[in-house]
């Protein structure tokens, strides 16, 4: 028995795990795209499909658990969902966001409906439906968990052909048109991997979390990175991992729900990457900011002492004395008047660039901080500095 | 059917959905013509772990504490919202996903940690609401109307809704202009000095009291649908914003209404004999005029020249 619960587990926690990789790398297109809400649309809309398929399974004498039929019957609602969607954006006036919502609330709706009546149908028969909502993986069956792992290896491997034409259309639609491929073509085989990833989830995940597999690992993964070749096996391992260890998780105890224990795994991967991301997160900014004030009150500082004015601001002083500009008395040092004088020098010539219109293309070539050489060549100095010579 | 069964079994239900479904759609109809439609979806899932932090912090199920736990959480995701947009740089679309997943996987978690899956808190009230259970006992016919003592047994729902539907109608009156012209172009109403953010916080925090108050007596899925569906299909039938908001209010009347008598009555017409979820059919109208509107409203094409 307890040999049967681990294989099981395992099984579980494998699946999880492919059906992260899949749903990171799915994601991560939609995301790109800028239509990540949508695959909400799609795991809602599926509901009433799932009870259809059941009521018709029921109606023709099964049990109604059947995978496939629920499988075909999510697929029909989820399919008509994103044609409301499209259909919605496309031939009205509303913007996507409201079409995405309007499906979503309605088709929901209406699969709560059809749940509802599944209840009264007979009793008992119904039992599992409603986990779909939330998924669980407490009562799953070993043909259930192996089913879960074969879509989940399935789904990743048709994800991983699609990967780069569906990278080209995220980042160039234009450029991927000009190739050949067929924008409606890739769109739609997204849309499959979604609406697949979200079927084979509902066991684990339910369908109202699955949209978080499918969202997180690829915001996660480009706050992390910012380049393209990074993103999608970055939002992959984030995505994998936190099936994986979240369905293992969830395993050590009876009330931890599998889906949102997979959910708070990513969404701890994002916080993390939120705090530590190495150009996007809190911290780096943080840094960034410091730097920036860092070079605006040694700049400034310098001027003032090139002008003969002294210094009191403690936080400038303590910046220039560090640098070995300044001496503790406040007078500068051999480098601090070099650096002094190059400063006055650089703002004199910038003076000169702002009052007169030619240079603006000139001008916006400097950041308006940092040495003038680091942004334009000798000669062009040597020219400015000729040119103020013959004005004045 | 006579006045004796319908008051205290259809009435304050019905009168309930009206209520929680004109305060979402009023609201509803900026949100949708600010493209922030799905905010209020993102609210609506953030109400869950609201109040069960509300019940594990009292331990009561005193309708206030569950409310201010789901305010309090409401105005958290805002906040959340914003300040990781700012700080990633990433689309709003993405980092609501991110926030709201996050939250309600937090309010399932806690949900199955704690004992408050006992006390009639789940999930599935939380997304269905219970419509159908808000019946008025005491009443007796249409002439306990005018009864003080039938009236002091309504369900509190009732007036909690009316109240907050007056509170969101006398804001939407206050701030019509300015609100209006933020909507339609925001860069002529920083121009006129309008606090632009401050009318845009103010918005989805009135969207957000909408949420909270409804969600407890209908459920998250109406809060979606009549936040969105309404405010869409008006948006369909006419330019002019106070003939939209109208128009939303009637949709947001009509699918209440048809919605709660189709879920009663609807299965009994075709030979079952149980009721099926008001609230779902409620949200399944309201998708229905939706796509009659699509297809036949008199303003569905974007203007073109």
């Amino acid at each position: 028995m307890s040999f049967a619960l681990s294989y099981n587990v395992v099984l579980v926690m494998i699946g999880a795990g492919l059906l992260g990789i899949a749903a990171g790398v799915t994601g991560t297109f939609m995301f790109l795209r800028k239509r990540a809400l949508l695959s909400d649309a799609v795991s809602h809309a599926t509901l009433p499909g799932l009870c259809g398929g059941f009521i018709v399974m029921v109606a023709l004498g099964g049990t109604g658990r059947a995978l496939e039929g629920l499988l075909i019957g999510s697929t029909i609602s989820a399919a008509l969902g994103l044609w409301v969607v499209q259909f919605l954006k496309t031939r009205t006036r509303l913007t996507e966001d409201a079409a995405i919502g309007a499906v979503l609330s309605s088709f929901f709706g209406l699969g709560v409906v059809m749940l509802t009546l599944i209840q009264t149908m007979s009793a008992g028969q119904q039992a599992g439906l409603d986990h779909l909502l939330l998924g669980s993986t407490a009562a799953m069956l070993r043909e259930d968990a192996q089913i879960i792992a074969a879509g989940g290896a399935l789904v990743l491997c048709i994800a991983l052909i699609l990967h780069r034409p569906m990278m080209l259309t995220a980042f160039d639609e234009n450029f991927a048109q000009s190739l050949g491929l067929n924008l409606r073509l890739i769109d739609g085989a997204a849309m499959a991997l979604i609406l697949a990833v979200t079927v084979i989830g509902l066991k684990i995940v339910g369908l109202i979390l699955i949209v978080a597999l499918l969202i997180i690992p690829s915001v996660t993964a480009r706050m992390i990175s910012n380049r393209a070749h990074h993103i999608t096996p970055l939002a992959g391992v984030i995505g994998g991992v936190s099936g994986m260890v979240g369905a293992g998780i969830s395993s050590l105890a009876p009330d931890l729900p599998t889906g949102a224990i997979i959910v708070l795994v990513s969404s701890g991967f994002f916080l993390f990457a939120l705090f530590f991301a190495p150009a996007r997160g809190v911290l780096a900014s943080a840094a960034r900011a410091r730097k920036f004030q860092r070079r605006v009150h040694r700049r400034q500082g310098l001027l003032a002492l090139a002008q003969g004015y002294h210094v009191h601001e403690p936080y400038t002083r303590k910046l220039l004395q560090h640098d070995g500009y300044l001496r503790a008395d406040g007078v500068l040092t051999e480098r601090g008047e070099d650096a002094a004088k190059a400063a006055l020098r650089d703002e004199t010539r910038l003076a000169y660039l702002r009052r007169n219109p030619v240079y603006s293309e000139f001008l916006s070539r400097h950041d308006g901080l940092s040495d003038l050489s680091r942004s334009f060549t000798r000669d062009e100095l040597h020219h400015i500095d000729r040119a103020m010579e013959t004005k004045a | 059917m006579s006045g004796a069964e319908f008051v205290p079994l259809s009435l304050t239900p019905i009168l309930i959905g009206v209520f929680a479904a004109i305060s979402c759609a009023l609201p509803g109809n900026f949100l949708v013509l600010r493209k922030q439609a799905l905010m209020g979806d993102a609210i609506s899932h953030v109400v869950l772990p609201g109040i069960v932090v509300g019940f594990l912090i009292t331990r009561s199920l005193d309708a206030w504490a569950m409310l201010l736990g789901a305010a309090a959480a409401a105005l958290f995701s805002v906040v959340a919202i914003d300040v990781i947009r700012r700080i990633s740089r990433i689309e709003t679309g993405a980092i609501m996903g991110v926030v709201f997943t996050t939250l309600f996987a937090l309010g399932v978690l806690l949900l199955e940690q704690s004992d408050a899956s006992s006390v009639h808190l789940d999930v599935e009230h939380a997304l269905m609401g219970n419509l159908e259970s808000l019946i008025w006992l005491e009443a007796r016919g249409w002439s306990s109307l005018l009864d003080p003592k039938a009236l002091a047994s309504l369900p509190p729902e009732l007036p909690r809704l009316a109240l907050s539907l007056v509170l969101i109608l006398g804001l939407m009156l206050i701030f019509w202009r300015p609100l209006k012209i933020s909507t339609f172009d925001e860069g002529y109403a920083e121009s006129l000095g309008l606090p632009v953010r401050a009318i845009s916080l103010g918005l989805v925090m009135v969207a957000a009291l909408a949420a909270v108050t409804a969600f407890d007596a209908v459920g998250s899925i109406i809060v979606i649908a009549m936040f969105i569906c309404p405010a869409a299909a008006a948006r369909l039938m006419t330019d002019r914003l106070s003939a939209q908001i109208w128009w939303s209010v009637v949709f947001a009347c009509l699918s209440a209404i048809l919605g709660y008598i189709l879920a009663g009555y609807g299965p009994m017409w075709i030979g079952f004999d149980h009721a099926v979820s008001a609230a779902g059919m409620i949200a399944t109208i309201s998708g229905l005029i939706l796509g009659i509107c699509a297809v036949f409203g008199p303003k569905r094409q974007a203007r073109t020249g």
